[in-house]
């Protein structure tokens, strides 16, 4: 079997495991929708306009909830080493890493987000334009991230370090991810304008994100 | 080659020795000479005294950007040619970069009140300027969560680079998300917009803010080297000392 393919599924196996974590995003996504009409009230015509805006936020904040152990946990078992000592390019195994880390917890984020835009009093056509901007963002915040959990791993301390140097790093997707929703539901602006920007942050993430955390796993590891 | 010989941290701190007073003493008569020129300078038709603000706010943005790309170059020299002091360099001048920064925020802040009528708007430029200070900080936190020096200058190197290549990005997309600041009026093509008498103040502010960097960099610098002589010679002493197993 292709090394990467066994990778490959055996993150996505790990992810659907006992302790794997991956529904505890999705999770963590509906309760940020359910806590926001209690910050600023029930007010539906409110909601709907914030609603993309909290979609987003939610979705961001919950994956980053689940980096921590995208390779985290394969430091502790010692597979890292193991990837790290093997033939197959260390940035392809990462990418590899990441893809399947977002199958398992930035995907689920996508699906759930038409339902969970219900609670947002969104109709169906802006539930599923912000269905598809986190469909087209969601793997930018992955790759972003997978550099902080490189970082924080070759370091030894996770958690909140990895946050902080992920967040600020978000903002460009946050920025166009929220608008492209906006401009699907009320305007001005064409959808495919901003639309097309997050796609090409996606596209720079995958390159950045990925080189970037294998240069820090190989300088880190020494 | 200066580079390769500036490698020895010795040579260097002697070097450093040599420059300081110099610099400090080039860096007071700067600052006097524009201190003195900006108080002379003439205030602006609409917004009053209020422009002398600019004085402090536009140099102490441009360093806070400059510092970055400093820093960009120490982390290449960190992973690349690994030069000794590049992680040096470029750990020195994490603080001094924050610090800058934030000088660049309250400024711009107090500067806002009177203007905008408040302290602060969610404008394109501040906003882009308050993430850069988050990543200043990001970049501080690194440095501090991890004990030895050289695990966390390669870590902080590989931040900084990202940060590089992201930075223009986040000012583009918060350019696209609101812009209500005047555009750039300094470097622009068809030359500078603003009257001589208060560029020329403007420009000997700008020269004594980075001679004011260069000796705080080189000081701190200079500290760090020690800092890690300190650190070396206590791991020594404590391995040497009567009862540890070795």
């Amino acid at each position: 079997m292709n090394p990467l393919a066994a990778l490959f599924m055996r993150d996505l196996k790990l992810a659907g495991r006992v302790g794997g974590g991956a529904g505890i995003g999705v999770l963590f996504f509906l309760i940020v929708i359910v806590l926001t009409p209690f910050a600023i009230g029930p007010d539906l015509a409110l909601l709907a306009r914030i609603g993309p805006a909290i979609l987003w936020l939610g979705a961001l904040l919950a994956s980053l909830l689940t980096l921590d152990r995208l390779i985290a946990a394969d430091a502790e078992d010692g597979s890292l080493d193991l990837i790290l000592t093997g033939q197959t390019p260390l940035e392809l195994a990462v990418a590899t890493k990441a893809l399947a880390h977002w199958l398992s917890t930035g995907l689920p984020l996508v699906i759930a987000t038409p339902l969970f835009a219900l609670l947002m009093n969104l109709d169906t056509q802006a539930s599923l334009a912000v269905a598809l901007t986190l469909l087209a963002g969601t793997p930018a915040l992955t790759f972003i991230g997978l550099l902080g959990a490189a970082l924080s791993v070759t370091l030894r301390r996770g958690g909140l370090l990895l946050t902080v140097l992920v967040l600020p790093l978000t903002v460009p997707v946050l920025i166009f991810g929220v608008s492209a929703s906006n401009a699907a539901i009320v305007g001005p602006l064409p959808f495919g304008t901003p639309f097309t920007i997050l796609c090409a942050l996606t596209l720079v993430s995958f390159v950045v994100g990925t080189f970037a955390a294998a240069a820090a796993l190989r300088h880190g590891i020494e | 080659m200066l580079l390769l010989d500036l490698a020895n941290p010795t040579r260097f701190l002697t070097l450093v020795q040599r420059a300081l007073p110099w610099l400090i003493g080039a860096t007071a008569v700067a600052f006097t000479a524009g201190l003195y020129l900006a108080a002379n300078a003439p205030d602006d038709y609409q917004q009053g005294a209020t422009v002398k603000i600019m004085f402090v706010h536009v140099p102490a943005a441009w360093l806070a950007m400059g510092i970055w790309t400093l820093m960009s170059i120490a982390a290449l020299g960190t992973l690349v040619w690994r030069h000794p002091l590049a992680d040096v360099a470029a750990k020195a001048a994490v603080p001094v970069g924050a610090a800058f920064t934030l000088i660049c925020l309250v400024t711009g802040m107090l500067w806002g009140r009177p203007m905008w009528g408040a302290y602060w708007v969610w404008d394109a430029r501040l906003t882009s300027v308050l993430i850069l200070f988050l990543m200043y900080l990001g970049l501080i936190a690194l440095w501090r969560t991890v004990d030895d020096p050289s695990r966390a200058g390669r870590a902080a190197a590989i931040l900084t680079l990202v940060g590089a290549i992201n930075l223009p990005i986040i000012k583009f997309s918060v350019d696209w998300w609101n812009t209500l600041h005047q555009p750039a009026s300094v470097l622009r093509l068809a030359g500078p917009a603003i009257h001589p008498t208060i560029l020329i103040p403007l420009l000997i502010m700008a020269f004594a803010f980075a001679l004011l960097f260069v000796t705080l960099h080189l000081a701190a610098m200079r500290n760090e080297i020690l800092r890690r002589r300190v650190r070396t010679l206590m791991l020594m002493q404590a391995q040497a000392a009567p009862g540890s197993a070795a």
